[in-house]
């Protein structure tokens, strides 16, 4: 399996996303300028230029016609895919950490950091199918718990929003009242990232105490547990075979103190039933912030601390391996 | 309250809620067993750590004070011509307060009583004043007696009448050597990580270790197993404890506070506590107690209080600090003597009394190290050159009890001895790094000691290259080999040698070479036959797995960041670790002999891996070349018990991953459901836009019309 290597960011890479179609590949960088590439073959079409501090992550249509990022320059932008243009942006005032379109893209799940004092949040905006239509008003605020939320999804049919965060607890809230439903104390650090099964029915957590764990979307019950022997910073669920993605390593500060291999800069494959560990692909010569399933299964991507995007297209023993 | 605890009463307060009814029977519970959480009590205050807490200071602050009997009773004339005497015998072992020496005179006849009180400035003054003049003798009639003050009131105490000591029932004990008769001859080891200990089988055949005990926050530092593996021993605040059996109960307690360090006889008779305290004042000195304890009763035979600098090694050379164990124990199962370094002497202390073997050290002027032989109660000493070079170093082996020198080698421009021991105790190697002519540098070299030979002759390794220095040695377990790492560069050679020709004569010979190897570390099986050189700390964990019969390699391996290499006590399985020395990685692989890999435990903050020491094999030495012999034979019933376990293994895995599919698929129908029923709603989110699944694409022609450009164009 040779990755193509995709240099185009020149900070830590911090999020990856599919379109639905997996012809496109979205990345977010530390380094203001969203980026789209062809999955394919990895060549840059093009970037997304008008924020002003990190881009944390980014969400696209069902059609790939828009695309929503969240910066820490405290806006999150609407943009046209193909003409890269800003179609809106919404002034959040405090950090935006995460965002994502919901079920029928009505509606923006935004996340903001704690600022000042203030608790981080969770906004709730209206996305209008016509962005001359589109206002800035705010359907809902959910005040969250002390320390960041890393990241937050729409449960199925808008119903719920999880969110997971700083404090290592996983929660459920009312989408309409912003009630909190549920929570679990599920790891014992730092949730940094979170990612849904493609229909929705479970998702997976990465967690700083070095594992990541499995749940049911609409019980938050902890079904599974990934051990890996470094922090996770990034999981992903296979939407083709049942195998789940870790990918994370030591901390970034520390990469310069010991040799490379200590690291463990690598994706590792587990069996998403079995719990075991199935192998691991190599690369990065820094953590690993982010990755993505194609949504074919066919192949993943990854985004690294060292600024680089690595495509992999899956050989096809990885097809007839037995679990 | 009252119901819960209905007779017989326990003998601790328990804060339990009056609404539950615990329904436990007291007399089936042993309070030994149970385990608080760290740190909290339960609200059962603990009884353990206050009987254990004898005052560090003496009781009833007489300590320093000792009684002098059968002294000369004197008329006044000679008074105190008698008080000199007593104060300069007296005044040697310690500093005799101001008005501190007090010998009463009767009132009638104006003659001393035969008895004085004197009183130092500290106890530990007095203790030593007692060890020390306790019998002296002033003349033939004139026998000292002395005792501490405190002891008066003990001594009084004991009732005239003689009553016979109660005869205690006979109570069995557990076999504390269960674990010998393992079906499967599997050996045990004990991990410390975290605040868990945990004592496993090593499981070669299912690839895994398996638990045998485990026990949160069983110790404050350590553990360590006795030299035999009877025991384990943890310590604690108040003391060290030792446990055993196949219980694991608590066998005894050794209260010693805030006891640090602790070493078994190699016979497993007696254990040595050590405990030190950071003096109150930067001025004095740190106090450093070590006791003697007989294990099978639990009982203090000695205690040796005083200074750190009396304790620390180097003699004459200068202060070096404590290094552990301060008293090394002589070879063999007996426990006899044993003995440690003092300034030009070795003390050796007799276990029969706990007191000075003969009452008086081993003198050996500028003595700096010393060790016994493994089999025998023999001393090897290293003197170093005094300083003006005119005494040349020495190595001397000397036997104990008779204290002859049997042997003494001089040697000049010394710079450092370091004494090899063969664990058989057949032979002595010692490094021996000399000066080069300019003094600048060192270069190393060996003696070579038969120990079994008539008058032990030597013989001297040289190395050739004389910049090259030796990283690390080692002696064969039952052989007549050594290895050296040897080397200039970050590439080591490593030679072996064996201290037999080829045709069985005794002579030093050269076996092989191996040129530039990744290692810094030797491990030997100890049966013999093969080594690992390993690799360690700077190394990255490099393993080579080497038959030094057949002089070739095994297998290599790596286990990267390795800390630590330690071979089970059968010479079947390595085990390599990852200590918390190193913030990564941390964790243990096991490996067969041959250096195959057979499975790997991570464990954060991991401390300790220590194999189960086994006694010594009860077959002798033919019996076992039988057994060697017929290997092949013998070995075809495990083979197969083998094969038919790995089988039953492969079964259960595939039973286990099969029962994780079925509920897992059940769950994936169960949420399919929901999927299912959802998809209208879901539709409707989308304003309509049915497809959920990716074969639903629309086809939708669009057609655009761009205008390029236009251009207007003037016809005629």
């Amino acid at each position: 399996m040779r990755p193509l290597l995709m240099k185009g960011h020149e900070r830590p890479l911090t999020f990856l996303r599919f379109n639905r179609d997996g012809d496109l590949l979205f990345s977010c960088a530390k380094d203001h300028h969203p980026t789209v590439w062809y999955a394919d073959n990895g060549e840059r079409i093009g970037t997304y230029n008008g924020h002003n501090g990190a881009v944390w992550c980014c969400d696209v249509t069902r059609d790939s016609s828009t695309l929503v990022t969240g910066s820490a320059d405290a806006t999150v932008k609407l943009w046209d895919v193909a003409s890269g243009r800003c179609l809106y942006t919404f002034d959040m005032k405090v950090p935006v950490k995460s965002t994502e379109f919901s079920v029928g893209e009505n509606l923006l799940l935004i996340t903001t950091d704690p600022f000042m004092g203030a608790p981080s949040q969770i906004h709730v905006k209206r996305r209008a199918k016509n962005v001359e239509d589109q206002e800035d008003d705010t359907l809902l605020t959910i005040k969250g718990p002390q320390g960041r939320i890393n990241r937050a999804v729409w449960g199925p049919l808008n119903k719920t929003i999880i969110s997971a965060g700083e404090d290592g607890v996983v929660r459920m809230w009312d989408a309409e009242t912003g009630e909190l439903l549920e929570q679990r104390e599920a790891h014992e650090k730092a949730i940094s990232s979170l990612a849904l099964s493609p229909d929705g029915s479970h998702f997976i957590t990465a967690s700083a105490d070095k594992s990541a764990k499995l749940f049911d979307t609409r019980s938050l019950e902890v079904l599974k547990t990934y051990q890996a022997e470094a922090r996770v910073n990034a999981a992903a669920i296979s939407p083709l075979l049942d195998h789940v993605v870790l990918g994370g390593g030591q901390e970034a500060q520390n990469v310069t103190t010991t040799s490379s291999r200590a690291g463990k800069f690598e994706a590792k494959f587990f069996h998403k039933i079995f719990e075991e560990e199935l192998g691991g692909v190599k690369g990065h010569f820094g953590p690993i912030n982010a990755l993505a399933f194609c949504p074919d299964g066919r192949g993943f991507a990854s985004g690294g601390e060292d600024g680089y995007v690595r495509m992999h297209h899956f050989d096809p023993q990885y097809f007839t391996m037995k679990a | 309250m009252a119901d819960v605890m209905a007779p017989p009463t326990p003998p601790h307060e328990v804060a339990a809620k009056d609404d539950i009814t615990l329904d436990i029977d007291w007399s089936q519970v042993n309070l030994d067993e149970i385990q608080l959480p760290p740190g909290d009590d339960l609200g059962i205050h603990s009884d353990e750590e206050e009987d254990d807490e004898p005052d560090l200071e003496t009781e009833s602050g007489f300590g320093n004070i000792i009684v002098v009997d059968n002294l000369p009773e004197v008329p006044p004339e000679k008074y105190e011509k008698l008080v000199g005497v007593i104060r300069k015998i007296f005044a040697r072992t310690g500093t005799i307060r101001e008005n501190g020496l007090w010998m009463p005179v009767d009132e009638e006849t104006k003659q001393s009583k035969g008895y004085a009180f004197i009183e130092y400035n500290t106890p530990q003054e007095a203790d030593v004043t007692k060890e020390q003049t306790d019998e002296y003798k002033l003349d033939k009639n004139h026998v000292f007696k002395v005792t501490k003050f405190d002891d008066f009131d003990k001594y009084s105490k004991v009732p005239d009448q003689y009553v016979a000591p109660e005869k205690k029932p006979y109570q069995t004990k557990e076999d504390l050597l269960w674990w010998l008769q393992d079906e499967r001859a599997r050996d045990q080891f004990v991990i410390r990580y975290a605040a868990e200990t945990e004592v496993y089988w090593n499981d070669a055949r299912l690839g895994k270790p398996d638990l045998v005990y485990h026990r949160p926050v069983w110790t404050e530092s350590f553990v360590q197993w006795s030299p035999l593996g009877s025991y384990i021993a943890t310590v604690h605040r108040p003391g060290a404890a030792i446990w055993g059996g196949e219980s694991w109960g608590r066998l005894a307690r050794f209260a010693h506070p805030q006891v640090r360090l602790l070493d078994f006889s190699p016979g497993e008779k007696y254990l040595v506590t050590y405990s030190s305290q950071e003096p109150a004042n930067p001025r004095d000195t740190q106090k450093v107690t070590l006791s003697i304890w007989d294990i099978r009763s639990g009982k203090k035979l000695r205690e040796i209080a005083g200074n750190a600098n009396d304790f620390a090694v180097g003699g004459a050379a200068g202060v070096a600090g404590i290094q552990w164990p301060i008293f090394h124990w002589a070879g063999g199962k007996e426990d006899k003597y044993f003995a440690r370094l003092g300034k030009n002497a070795i003390s050796v202390y007799d276990t029969k009394d706990m007191g000075l073997l003969d009452k008086k050290s081993v003198k050996a002027e500028g003595v700096a190290s010393f060790s016994w032989s493994p089999l025998e109660p023999l001393l090897a000493l290293y003197t170093p050159e005094t300083q003006s070079g005119n005494n040349p170093a020495r190595v001397s082996l000397v036997a104990i009890p008779s204290r002859v020198e049997l042997r003494q080698k001089n040697l000049f421009s010394v710079s450092e001895c370091k004494m090899y021991w063969h664990p058989a105790g057949e032979y002595l190697a010692v490094k021996v790094d000399r000066y080069t002519k300019t003094k600048k540098s060192t270069y190393p070299g060996f003696e070579l000691f038969r120990i079994k030979e008539r008058d032990i002759p030597i013989e001297v390794l040289e190395i050739e290259n004389k910049n090259e220095k030796v990283v690390a040695f080692a002696w064969e377990p039952k052989g007549h080999r050594f290895a050296l790492i040897h080397g200039e560069g970050p590439r080591p050679d490593v030679s072996f040698y064996s201290m037999k020709s080829k045709t069985g004569q005794d002579k030093l010979t050269l076996l092989t070479t191996l040129k530039a190897k990744q290692a810094n570390a030797l491990y030997w099986s100890p049966q013999g036959k093969f080594i690992v050189l390993a690799g360690l700390k700077a190394i990255n964990g490099q393993l080579e797995f080497f038959n030094v019969d057949e002089l070739e390699t095994m297998a290599t391996g790596e286990h990267y960041m390795a800390t630590d290499v330690d071979w089970d006590p059968t010479g079947r399985f390595v085990a390599t670790s990852v200590t918390a020395v190193q913030p990564m990685e941390n964790g243990f692989q096991v490996w067969s002999f041959q250096g195959k890999l057979l499975y790997r435990v991570t464990r954060d903050r991991f401390f300790q891996f220590l194999w189960r020491p086994r006694p010594a094999s009860l077959l002798d030495a033919s019996t076992e070349a039988e057994i060697l012999k017929n290997l092949k034979d013998l070995s075809k019933k495990y083979l197969e018990e083998d094969e038919a376990a790995e089988q039953g293994q492969n079964k259960e895995l595939l039973e286990k991953r099969r029962q994780l599919m079925d509920e897992f698929k059940a769950r994936q129908e169960h949420w399919h459901k929901f999927y299912e029923e959802e998809r209208e709603l879901r539709r409707s989110l989308r304003d309509g836009d049915e497809s959920d699944d990716e074969e639903d694409y629309e086809y939708e022609e669009v057609e655009v019309e761009e205008v390029i450009a236009v251009t207007e164009e003037i016809v005629g």
